[in-house]
């Protein structure tokens, strides 16, 4: 080997679907002296695509996930690879033909076309099916299956046809070196090659690869059963590889896909097998492949049975047996996304793993948008590796996790649905109160977050009706009323929100202004003790994120942001500040506590503990500053997230039990009372149509169309300003915008309400989508107890964003009657604003 | 007819072998276990036979606990009935084996004992002959041809290009060949079967035996390197030429 | 003293080769009449360890003479190393021994007033011809029970995958059902059969039942010549039971050249037709 080249300007390692799809792009976005390198030899190295199952269903109830698979399938089909079968999941429970009916809300949401289908009809399509056990079908013409090692191979060829790529099979990475937090130099057995950037696409042994740099990649390989059941003489008689359609028994965790004249059988329905990526066998010591360890039979008995009774005819036909059984390896994550984008401990190293057949080629399209222009077209931050705090990257936690979801492959997963395992991770110093209080816990990045408190029930008395209560089971599942009479109860007195939780930084040093002037969309340069609300953009003018920033001093300014994305802001924030260590970035997260006092008496609340001015004029909105409340020292900041008078108010960590029972006594002849975070993220939020990160704020959207823009601009430049600019000057495609349920009694008489992600309808039902290719579907769904209306939002074309407009929502099989109540960002309950500012 | 197979455990091993620390096993953390290829044709071979004539087929190992999965796999194929003569040893030579095997078939009434001709992992080529002796029946190697008629196995094995045949009167010893057939693929409503079939144990007694395994090494690789014979057509002539050698041109 | 069991051919020059390492040998062949008797051969070296009380006797790992010495093995009770790659002498012997078809060793000691062994092919150079006393033993009517009755050729016509000498395989690079044309001929003229990787059986290029491969048939033949596969590892499971494999794939990274034995690089549709030609001359 006298060609193996010694310097790149990227080394992608793994040679599986994804460093295929990923040297690709590159090489298509311009990038040249790609190598890819595999232990393996090529076509089939031997990772989870030599033995995936290679099928393709394009409905999710994730949009991102829906889009990626889309891309993937449209570059399948192009590279000829694609077979188109049908795919049928059939349900032998009733809550299935629920799930089914949402099913189909998702796929008129993103426009995959599916329908539903009776026994008999699913018999026509699969006649050897047993439609005496199944109660109906959820159909999706469009499904199909690849061939992803010759696409890998395609793809290969393309990038080495542009020059762009030299190709190194049988090579095994051996070392990483980092210099000043970099990569600098690839280790092979074949030698070393210098490098500017290292992609990380291993799949199971991605964590492995990563650690040699001192990265984490945080996923687990765990095994999948399949077998693979033939001749089966029906399949012999039909042209190719696939002929019927593939059926997911998903009430039984299976699929059944004619694989040639075998029908092979796969199963995540087993108890949870993991496997230690270091634990994984070399090429020489495997009988098949190292990700295709040997057949438990014991572990897929059950399964078994259930695949005889769904298709008892074809899996007993004389002459098939299992010709092939494997405990083939796949990677789990702790919450179940990809793992995708640069590492947070080193520059230019970047994770493409946790990665399935289905959105291999769309995830390494993102990505390699993302790392040639910043961005990438679709909104992939949920698959971001920063968002990890470093609880989650614990092997403890991601076992727990992986082996806790693995079951739920084709489970009916609720949208609120908490996990189990793991739990307790981070609390507040208010949680042992808050258990005194009857708190229901949900948990955001580790950290227990009452969601509402069951002490407060005897509200429930009091305001009757005005709770909205919900008759479905599905709507009322990880929900409450009591949600709502917190609501109406911060509404009328004051309520304490915990919100510890918060994602909190602090940006010091003689730079720090000039850092974050480049960052934040709006003016940083304001005066000590100012709170200023911020979009933060990426390079095409989407959202990266939305938080507030205290300027404490004058070089010192605190950024507060959400729990959930607060460690991919971390990453985005410290890649921004200066070389030269003008501005330093500390993670005070853990040192902080936050409580939230909010509503018309939480003046009268906190006047009562403190000596400060806390007056309108001494203490206006948007200002922040030390007090003293009841002895302890905190930071108040009076802004809100729930449209009303108050604060929220930080102390140190050990001081958080005395400020609650300062605040807790100091509120009891006001009637205070603790409210969860229901309030705080839903009801309270929805009913001002303050628009939140991950819901309305994503990278697909803008400043304009989200109803944010600013009066003036800034004269400082800021990542994004110049799409900001643009997108300023053009008629936005669409408008976020207020919506509310006219009437949500279903044809059988039952009030439904919508929980998010459903399809925004013409009044004729049609889709709506806007000129740019986006459905309006709804982004955030939940009660308004002021405005007693159950209130969505969603994104419209100008001609849909009319206040007053009659729509159509989907919902559960249903449609159900909208009104446009708002176009723009004017709130719904108090358009004035008077309380927020009283 | 009322056939007895026997059948070894061995593990499915990769390009490369490990061993445990102790050099006394091969290291199977990765690995599945099978039955011996040349014993698995046996007991396809078995089936066949009692499909064509009538009977009934018996597996019967001699091996670890864990070695009731290869005799489940067996009637997954469609035997009949399992024993394991179950043991913790790892000391069993051939003539421990088949001593134990004897006893245990003593008695079985069975018209035919069908082996694999060897191991894949000892490779001793001798247990079945070893069997025969001690119960007094006649025995042929390498079959790779059974037919029966009239209390008579015709068998037939490669030799030299051709064939030889044997005829041996039942009851009587055969070890067959991996190529007498191809065989099944266990069906699923066997592989339920195979769950739910009951496995006769029994304490095989142990005896001295004259080979003993000391340790076991890997061979160095022999570089195995491939031989270029050239490139295009032009290559045409030294490929006939190795054809030659090879013997098949 | 050793004995050394010869039968005509190589692998018993080889046995020689070994059994000369351990002491003076007395080499014999079994002559026993026309047909072959396992139980005659048996006899012939129960009869010469009582003449000769010997410390060892030596065979090739040949099939017939590693029958007989199972067989004399068992009529002695004593022990027998099959596949013996080497032998010390001592009390008692040391010997290593292949397993797993020569992938692994086995060091083991061997004991016994008599050691019985079987050399392993190939593994030691072939010695001289010496002279070989053809040794008639006294046979009952027990040792020739079970003898070889006939001898038959192999029928003319068809070859079956498992039973093919030679097998000629093609993948997807064979490009159609067509392309399978040459390599019908090709194992026409070696007497051989042809077999499809799993790509081409699923593509509907040749019947499922000619798939080679994990989930097709496992051969064993003398030689698999594979064209235009790449190597998948469901393919190799099925192949590597041949002997000798040449591999013919235009991609010279192609992980079935690894495999293999022999290579030619180039389009496989002319390699083919060449060595057509060449075969035809």
């Amino acid at each position: 080997m006298t060609d193996f080249p010694s310097s790149a300007k990227a080394v992608v390692v793994g040679a599986g679907i994804v460093g295929n799809s990923l040297v690709h792009h590159l090489a298509r976005l311009g990038w040249r002296d790609l190598v890819l390198l595999d232990k393996g030899a090529l076509p089939n190295p031997g990772g989870s695509t030599g033995h995936a199952s290679n099928f393709i269903f394009p409905v999710d109830h994730s949009k991102e996930m829906t889009a990626l698979t889309r891309d993937s399938t449209n570059q399948y089909i192009e590279l000829g690879v694609h077979t188109v079968s049908g795919g049928i999941e059939v349900a032998r429970l009733p809550e299935r033909l629920e799930e089914f009916n949402r099913r189909i809300t998702s796929s008129v949401s993103w426009g995959e076309p599916s329908e539903l289908l009776t026994p008999a009809q699913v018999k026509e399509l699969v006649p050897y099916i047993n439609d005496e056990i199944i109660l109906g079908a959820f159909y999706t013409p469009s499904v199909g299956c690849v061939d992803s090692l010759r696409a890998g191979t395609l793809m290969r060829e393309a990038a080495t046809a542009l020059g762009a790529l030299t190709v190194s099979a049988s090579t095994e990475v051996t070392g990483i070196d980092v210099e000043n937090g970099r990569v600098r130099r690839v280790h092979t057995d074949k030698g070393p090659i210098e490098t500017e950037y290292v992609f990380v696409c291993c799949g199971v042994w991605s964590p492995r690869i990563a650690r040699m740099a001192g990265a984490a990649i945080p996923l687990t390989p765990a095994v999948h059963q399949m077998i693979s059941v033939g001749p089966i003489p029906l399949f012999e008689e039909t042209p190719g590889e696939i002929f019927f359609p593939i059926v997911r028994d998903v009430d039984t965790n299976m699929y059944e896909r004619q694989n040639g004249s075998d029908m092979e059988v796969g199963s995540y329905a087993h108890r949870s097998i993991l496997i230690d990526p270091d634990e994984i066998p070399s090429i020489e010591e495997s009988a098949l492949s190292p990700t295709e360890l040997p057949f438990t039979s014991e572990d897929f008995d059950v399964q078994l049975e259930q695949a005889l009774e769904l298709m008892p005819e074809i899996l007993t036909v004389e002459g098939a047996g299992i010709r092939h059984a494997i405990n083939g390896l796949l990677s789990l994550t702790p919450d179940g996304m990809p793992i995708l984008g640069e590492t947070p401990e080193v520059k230019n190293l970047w994770s493409v793993a946790a990665v399935w057949i289905k959105e291999g080629p769309g995830i390494a399209r993102a990505v390699a948008e993302w790392v040639v222009e910043g961005a990438s077209e679709i909104d992939v931050h949920g698959a971001d590796i920063a968002r990890f705090h470093p609880g989650q990257r614990e092997q403890r936690h991601v076992d727990a996790r992986a082996s806790e979801g693995f079951n739920k492959t084709y489970g009916i997963v609720h949208p609120s649905e908490q996990w189990e395992s793991n739990r307790n991770v981070r609390v507040s110093p208010f949680h042992p109160r808050e258990q005194e209080l009857g708190a229901v816990f949900f948990e955001t990045a580790g950290w227990e977050r009452p969601w509402w408190y069951e002490s407060n029930g005897k509200l429930l008395e009091e305001y009757g009706d005005r709770v909205m209560p919900r008759e479905a089971e599905w709507e009322s599942r990880w929900w409450s009323p009591i949600v709502n009479a917190e609501h109406l109860a911060m509404r009328d007195r004051v309520a304490m929100i915990d919100l510890t939780a918060f994602h909190i930084l602090d940006v010091a040093g003689p730079g720090a202004v000039e850092a974050l002037q480049q960052i934040a969309l709006a003016e940083i340069d304001v005066e000590p003790g100012r709170v200023i609300y911020t979009p933060i953009l990426d390079h095409h003018g989407g959202f990266k994120a939305d938080l507030t920033i205290m300027r404490l001093e004058p070089e010192l300014f605190r950024i507060v942001t959400g729990a959930a994305h607060g460690m991919a802001d971390r990453k985005w924030f410290s890649d921004r500040l200066p070389q030269d260590g003008s501005a330093q970035l500390t993670d005070v997260t853990e040192d902080w506590c936050t409580v939230g006092v909010w509503g018309p008496r939480a003046r009268d609340l906190v006047a009562s503990v403190t000596s400060d001015d806390v007056s309108h004029a001494g203490f206006p909105f948007a200002r922040c500053r030390e007090v003293e409340l009841g002895g302890v020292r905190a930071l108040a900041s009076r802004i809100s997230y729930v449209g009303e008078l108050g604060w929220e108010i930080y102390a140190p960590m050990a001081d958080g039990a005395a400020l609650w029972d300062v605040l807790w006594e100091a509120g009891r002849p006001h009637g205070v009372v603790p409210a969860g975070i229901g309030v705080y993220g839903t009801t309270g939020r929805i009913e001002k149509g303050y628009r939140a990160y991950g819901a309305e704020l994503e990278s697909e959207y803008n400043v304009a169309e989200a109803g944010m823009t600013r009066p003036k601009v800034k004269e400082h430049d800021f990542v994004g300003k110049e799409p900001y600019l643009r997108h300023r000057g053009e008629e936005p495609a669409a408008i976020m915008s207020t919506l509310t349920v006219d009437d949500p009694t279903s044809s059988s008489g039952v009030k439904r309400y919508m929980l998010g992600r459903e399809p925004v309808l013409t009044p004729a039902g049609e889709r709506i989508v806007d000129r740019k290719g986006r459905p309006s579907y709804v982004t955030s769904a939940g009660s308004g107890p002021s405005v007693g209306k159950h209130v969505l939002m969603a994104y419209l074309p100008p001609e849909h964003a009319v206040e007053g407009k009659q729509l159509l929502v989907q919902y559960m099989g249903e449609r159900y009657p909208v009104t446009v109540a708002v176009a723009g960002s004017t709130p719904l309950f108090d358009p004035e604003n008077t309380r927020v500012r009283s | 007819m009322n056939i007895a197979v026997c059948i070894k455990r061995v593990p499915e091993t990769g390009a490369r072998i490990t061993l445990t620390a102790d050099e006394q096993e091969i290291d199977t953390s990765y690995l599945g276990f099978t039955i011996s290829p040349h014993e698995e044709c046996a007991v396809e071979e078995a089936l066949r036979l009692v499909e064509k004539h009538g009977g009934t087929t018996t597996a019967v190992t001699l091996g670890p606990p864990a070695a009731a999965e290869q005799l489940r796999n067996a009637v997954a194929m469609g035997v009949e009935s399992a024993i394991l003569l179950e043991t913790e040893r790892g000391d069993w030579d051939p003539q421990a084996t088949a001593s134990a095997l004897a006893e245990a078939l003593r008695d079985g009434g069975h018209d035919l004992l069908l082996f694999g001709n060897e191991s894949a992992d000892s490779g001793g080529y001798q247990v079945g002959i070893r069997v025969a002796y001690a119960l007094g029946l006649p025995c042929v190697t390498g079959v790779k041809g059974i037919e029966i008629a009239d209390g008579v196995a015709t068998v037939r094995r490669e030799e030299s290009g051709g064939w030889e045949i044997f005829e041996l009167p039942l009851p009587a010893v055969v070890t067959v060949k991996e190529g007498i057939n191809l065989p099944r693929y266990a069906s699923l409503p066997g592989r339920l079967r195979a769950k739910k079939t009951e496995i006769a144990r029994i304490e095989p007694a142990w005896r001295e035996g004259g080979l003993r395994k000391q340790r076991l090494v890997v061979p160095q690789e022999q570089g195995s390197q491939v031989e270029l014979l050239g490139e295009g057509p032009a290559a045409a002539t030294r490929v006939v030429e190795v054809l030659r050698e090879l013997g098949v041109a | 003293m050793i004995l050394c069991l010869v039968e005509p051919g190589e692998l018993s020059l080889e046995a020689l080769a070994f059994a000369q390492r351990l002491g003076p040998v007395h080499a014999f062949s079994v002559d026993a009449g026309e047909a072959y008797a396992p139980g005659a051969w048996a006899a012939a070296i129960v009869q010469l360890v009582e003449q000769h009380s010997p410390d060892a006797v030596v065979a090739a790992a040949s099939d017939r003479c590693q029958e007989a010495m199972a067989h004399a093995a068992a009529r002695l009770d004593l022990p027998l190393a099959a596949n013996c790659v080497s032998a010390e002498s001592g009390d008692p012997w040391r010997v290593v021994r292949q397993r797993w078809g020569g992938s692994l060793l086995e060091e083991a000691t061997l004991s016994g007033p008599v050691k019985l062994l079987t050399v392993a092919q190939h593994v030691v150079q072939a010695a001289a011809p010496v002279a070989v006393e053809p040794f008639a033993p006294a046979l009952s009517e027990a040792d020739l029970a079970v003898r070889v009755v006939r001898r038959e050729e192999p029928p003319p016509g068809t070859v079956s995958l498992t039973d093919a000498r030679v097998v000629v395989g093609g993948g997807r690079g064979v490009g159609s059902a067509e392309g399978f044309g040459l390599l019908e001929e090709l194992a026409a003229l070696l007497g051989g059969a042809v077999g499809g990787s799993r790509v081409v059986t699923n593509l509907g290029w040749r019947a499922h039942s000619d798939q080679v491969g994990q989930t097709g048939a496992r051969i064993a033949p003398d030689l698999y010549i594979a064209c235009g596969i790449s190597g998948a590892v469901q393919h190799i499971v099925g192949c590597k039971g041949a002997k000798k494999i040449l591999a013919i794939n235009k991609d010279p990274h192609a992980p079935m050249l690894a495999r293999s034995d022999y290579a030619v690089v180039g389009d496989l549709h002319e390699v083919v037709a060449a060595v057509i030609a060449e075969l035809r001359r």
